[in-house]
């Protein structure tokens, strides 16, 4: 039999996925975009601050305190000689790991727990609905700040105490979508058809707040990142000698006068990641909410 | 008629002072209860200095001088001392100052529930009212530091009458016979007092009102100065110096304080003493202030405002020991000592509170340490909790400032003698106890100093605490404000100040 | 409509009860004695020994709750260790300035938050867009602290325009009142204002794109008209809702900022005591914000619910 050559297939356009076209609506916001680069760049210096770092975070020098940008030290020194670029450098894993950790516990715990609320209704609901709103009506930064102090103050007690305060907002989001999907004809008949509850709830319910999910998780990233800058400004943050871009800007600022570089950098790298966080978030939420788009 | 008044008015101004002037002082913290029995923080302190006249009070080189008593005088054997009030001196509520009040003040400071003066004055077993002006308190041992002792909150007198009248609300309005009387106070925001009229003093006082005001940020403090917003700062952050010092509106007043900053180990206060290097064995804690440059220190973390030192009083007060000098960074004798005691690299846990002195102070010692092989990890811990854990011994070492008190004991027997309250090393030892305990009560100087001498051999040797240095107070104020006093305990007084 | 308000209403006491309990078990778990820690400097035995009589501390946890929420039903929530003052007359004390600065801050929020929504949202995706998003947003991207400090060093320090901290209050002198004020409610409005922003763009594109819009720019109207009175009109309803919402978080203290401009109002009260462990003043303090905070939701709530059904009509 004589090969068949393969038909001419016209070009028919490809029906994109729903994610797909969010991704393009995103990839169109200029925004985002800058806001995504700039991530990306902080994430990378992050990660690879042990071989980009010119001097140790750490490693003081007393003969050279406060000193002012030099080809030594590209940023200056700071208050006992540190090198100020690396400690910015370094300061990077510190507020990112802020951000991140942060939001990570408050999905793990917030997500599952409003799953739970939405999905098992009744006296589940309105136990964890009364606790979440108990929650929400106490100042999140007292809140932030009664924990931390509780848990002791380090980098690591700030996030799980940043990522607890946070957590209502998730518990709230979760179960306001899982109410919405709840009544969609389509689980209804998952139902029907005798799928489990947690089946109906992975497949059918968790896709569809993916989205306002992730939105939410940038914002509040950004806000972690921001949080932890603000305990350090109560002493609760990064503990020295550890550099992180909150508590370097927490000592600084008591030597603005006199030498400026020991604030410049890490306020400035604040500044650009939270603001990046922030444009992404807010891409992110025009390209996936068709309204916007 | 107006006119005429008003012309009256002016002729007066132009005779007499015309005082219509406030003195704004910027503090660095928020004082606690405006009682001077409850009272607890050093801030507080500050704001009584207008408020509440005491017996007697110090003067630059730290003697004791009169202010409500007009002189005292010790029986023979140093177990009664008599003294004598000022005539004419009345409360601000227009009660009289005499014996009776004085016995009152005492009696309160010494039996009033939550009063944080009944330490300071439990060697006084009884006041007795000898005539309306005299007064004479009988001691159960000689006891030299009590004249000190009543230069500070335990000698001050409050209003009999109001504070019965007010019973524990009393704070909320405090009555005393200072040069000011308490107008009103919005907690955190500001403390207003006004001129009292019939002050026995009141020949010395330039000001109209006084107003305080807390600002917990050193910056903003600082700011605050710079904008006149202020006419006198306290403690200024040493870092901050320099700025006003270019600035010739503006002048820093700067003196060594009476107390100090050091590393109290813990040596015996609990079980964790005995699992860590540096709590079991001395070598170690000698190693450890071996590896310390303190000028550096004080250089590096002070900016230079501050005065090394090694002992409980520092090296310009003259209860110094001269035989007990400041030894020199030795890295070589250093290593070679935790080599001997078998621990080339000790680690120990440093606790220290979230100040930013304590913090550079710790890191600027971690470094310096690691260069003789110690691995010193800094924990951070809010400063409340370290007076917790401190209490109960539950910490290795630890970053400790004492504000400091104006006779040497008052820095010595709470630390050092056997289970008193701020003994957080845990030093129980019966020799020096007996030491300190004859300190207190040889009321001859030079006889006291020896004994002095003795103590700081030994401490030195033993190294409960490594004294590292005392701090400068800094006020900063501006050129216009006259007649400052720098007197070691960092309290400004009111009297003989001027605006220019 | 009564329906729902009494379910609203119903559900306002166990939470109120969880704040308590929240805040109350936070403040007790606080590690260190509270009473070595009230006790200061001396560390005098006695008055350690009075103040864990006085407040109850040996006893377990449900009868210091129990001790502490009788008084709250008497209206007693408690005093002061540290100055030995009445938490209500501190909380009475402190009122005044927390709401003056809320309002201040809320205002300049307004502004700007909802002109920069209305450009950003009718000028999208231009060079306006991104200018307006960036501005709202350099307020939510700077930690308040720091930007505090930065205006201080600016305007107090080196051009003398506004004192550097403190708070005078509008009685005595209005002038200076509002020159104290201005700085630290520009540093919480610019953060709100970002969130106000967000909203309003939101709200403005739904209605831009929603029939009765459209219907709007059929008839020939004028397109700033269209944009000024019928669009934003509609959107200003979620985005007013919002700011109460954001208006009661103002209540619970801008923590930071009044630790910068020292301003004596709710937060910093609440922060040096939570470092105090004066536990009767956060418990108290919280438990009033609190319930303020959920009030302010129920009213926005029905504000709402009153308005929505003329306004889709």
């Amino acid at each position: 039999m004589a090969a068949i050559a393969s038909p001419v297939m016209a070009t028919v356009p490809r029906e994109l996925t729903p994610w797909q076209r969010a991704l393009r609506r995103l990839v169109r916001r200029r925004g985002a975009m800058v806001g995504l680069a700039l991530v990306i760049f902080f994430v990378a210096i992050a990660l690879l601050a042990p071989w980009i770092a010119p001097h140790d975070p750490l490693g003081t020098s007393w003969s050279a305190v406060r000193k002012p940008p030099s080809a030594q030290y590209w940023f200056g020194t700071d208050e006992i000689g540190r090198d100020v670029l690396s400690r910015v450098i370094w300061g990077a894993r510190a507020s990112l790991l802020a951000g991140l950790v942060s939001v990570a516990i408050s999905l793990s715990v917030g997500v599952p727990i409003g799953l739970a609320a939405g999905y098992l209704g009744r006296w589940a609901d309105m136990l964890i609905s009364r606790i979440t709103d108990a929650m929400l009506a106490c100042p999140f930064l007292i809140l932030a700040i009664a924990l931390a102090a509780f848990l002791g103050p380090s980098l690591t007690n700030a996030m799980i105490a940043i990522g607890i305060a946070a957590t209502p907002v998730f518990i709230r989001l979760t179960r306001g979508q899982v109410l919405a999907v709840k009544v969609e004809d389509y689980v209804e008949a998952a139902r029907a058809v005798g799928n489990s509850h947690l089946r109906i709830a992975l497949r059918h319910v968790m896709p569809n707040i993916v989205a306002p999910l992730i939105v939410q998780a940038t914002l509040a990233i950004a806000a972690a990142v921001i949080a932890e800058a603000s305990l350090s400004f109560l002493g609760l943050g990064q503990q020295p000698p550890a550099p992180s871009w909150g508590s370097m800007l927490n000592t600084a600022k008591n030597y603005v006068d006199n030498a400026p570089w020991m604030a410049v950098w890490p306020g400035l790298s604040i500044f650009l990641l939270v603001l990046s966080f922030n444009l992404l978030g807010d891409g992110l939420r025009d390209a996936l909410d068709p309204r916007h788009g | 008629m107006k006119v005429t008044r008003l012309a009256l008015a002016l002729v007066l101004c132009a005779a007499l002072p015309c005082l219509a002037q406030t003195l704004r002082i910027g503090l660095a913290e928020d004082p606690d209860v405006l009682d001077p029995t409850l009272a607890r923080t050093f801030v507080g302190r500050i704001v009584f200095a207008a408020l509440c006249d005491k017996l007697f009070d110090l003067d630059e080189n730290l003697k004791v001088v009169p202010q409500l008593a007009t002189g005292y005088e010790w029986s023979p054997d140093y177990k009664a001392l008599t003294i004598k009030i000022r005539p004419d001196v009345t409360f601000h509520d227009g009660e009289k100052l005499d014996a009776a009040a004085v016995k009152f003040n005492l009696e309160r400071h010494k039996t009033m529930q939550g009063s944080n003066r009944r330490g300071e004055l439990a060697p006084v077993a009884s006041v007795d009212v000898l005539d309306p002006a005299t007064v004479r308190l009988t001691l159960s041992a000689p006891f030299a530091p009590l004249l000190a002792i009543l230069t500070d909150r335990a000698g001050m007198m409050v209003s009999p009458k109001a504070a019965q009248a007010a019973g524990e609300k009393f704070s909320l309005k405090p009555v005393c016979s200072g040069p000011f009387q308490f107008v009103e106070r919005v907690a955190q925001g500001h403390i207003v007092f006004e001129r009292f009229a019939n002050y026995w003093n009141k020949g010395a006082i330039h000001f109209d009102k006084v107003i305080y005001q807390p600002i917990t940020d050193s910056t903003a403090l600082l700011a605050a100065l710079k904008t006149g917003q202020f006419d006198l700062i306290e403690r200024m952050a040493p870092s901050d110096v320099p700025a006003l010092k270019g600035d010739t509106r503006f002048r820093v007043a700067k003196i060594v304080e009476i107390g100090y900053q050091g590393i109290t180990f813990n040596i015996g206060k609990s079980e964790r003493a005995q699992k860590n290097p540096a709590g079991k064995d001395p070598r170690v804690r000698e190693a450890f202030e071996l590896s310390l440059d303190r000028d550096a220190i004080v250089q590096v973390a002070m900016s230079g405002e501050a005065l090394a030192g090694n002992q409980w009083v520092a090296p310009t007060n003259s209860w110094y020991a001269k035989s007990v000098p400041i030894p020199k960074r030795d890295l070589a004798r250093a290593k070679a000592l935790l080599k001997e005691a078998g621990v080339p690299n000790a680690s120990f846990t440093l606790m220290t509170p979230t100040t930013p002195d304590a913090q550079r102070v710790a890191q600027v010692v971690q470094a310096m340490a690691r260069e003789a092989g110690f691995e010193v990890k800094i924990q951070s811990t809010e400063f409340t909790t370290t007076l917790n854990m401190a209490d109960k011994g539950d910490f290795e070492a630890f970053v400790l400032a004492w504000s400091g008190r104006p006779d040497p004991d008052g820095n010595l027997f709470s630390h050092l003698a056997c289970k008193q309250p701020l003994n957080y090393s845990g030093n129980c030892r019966a020799d020096m106890d007996d030491l300190i305990n004859k300190s207190r009560s040889t009321v001859d100087a030079a006889a006291r100093l020896k004994l002095f001498e003795q103590i700081a051999a030994m401490e030195a040797k033993d190294r409960p605490i490594v004294y590292l240095y005392h701090r400068h107070w800094l006020w900063g104020y501006t050129g216009k404000l006259s007649g400052l006093r720098m007197i070691p305990d960092g309290l400004m007084r009111v009297q003989n100040l001027r605006m220019n | 409509m009564g329906d729902y308000l009494i379910k609203r209403l119903a559900a306002i006491v166990p939470t109120l009860f969880f704040v308590s309990v929240m805040i109350f078990g936070l403040q007790q778990l606080l590690p260190g004695d509270p009473a070595v820690a009230l006790a200061g400097e001396d560390n005098d035995p006695n008055v350690v020994a009075y103040l864990r009589g006085k407040f109850h501390l040996d006893d377990p946890f449900p009868v210091r709750y129990w001790y502490w929420l009788d008084g709250v039903f008497h209206g007693d929530l408690g005093d002061s260790v540290r100055i030995q003052k009445p938490v209500t007359a501190l909380i009475l004390e402190k009122l005044p300035v927390t709401i003056e600065l809320a309002v201040l801050a809320m205002t300049i929020a307004l502004v700007i938050g909802i002109s920069a929504g209305v450009v950003s949202a009718v000028l999208k995706d231009t060079k306006w867009d991104y200018a307006a998003n960036i501005f709202a947003l350099w307020g939510l991207s700077t930690p308040n602290f720091w930007l505090g400090i930065l205006l201080i060093l600016l305007f107090a320090v080196k051009l003398g325009w506004l004192p550097a901290s403190g708070y005078v209050s509008p009685f005595e002198d209005l002038k200076a009142n509002l020159a104290a004020m201005i700085m630290p409610a520009f540093v919480l409005g610019n953060a709100i204002a970002a969130v106000l922003m967000r909203h309003t763009r939101s709200a403005m594109l739904q209605v831009l794109s929603s029939d009765y819009v459209r219907t709007a720019r059929a008839k020939g109207l004028d397109e700033r008209v269209v944009v000024l009175r019928h669009a934003l009109r509609n959107a200003l309803v979620p985005i007013v809702t919002l700011g109460a919402l954001q208006f009661g978080e103002l209540l619970g203290g801008a923590v930071l900022t009044e630790q910068v401009f020292s301003i004596p109002g709710f937060g910093k009260l609440i922060v040096d005591a939570v470092f105090n462990r004066d536990y009767s003043v956060v418990q108290g303090v919280v438990l009033f914000t609190a319930t303020a905070y959920i009030t302010l939701n129920l009213l926005a709530d029905i504000a709402y619910f009153l308005v929505n059904p003329r306004m889709r009509g």
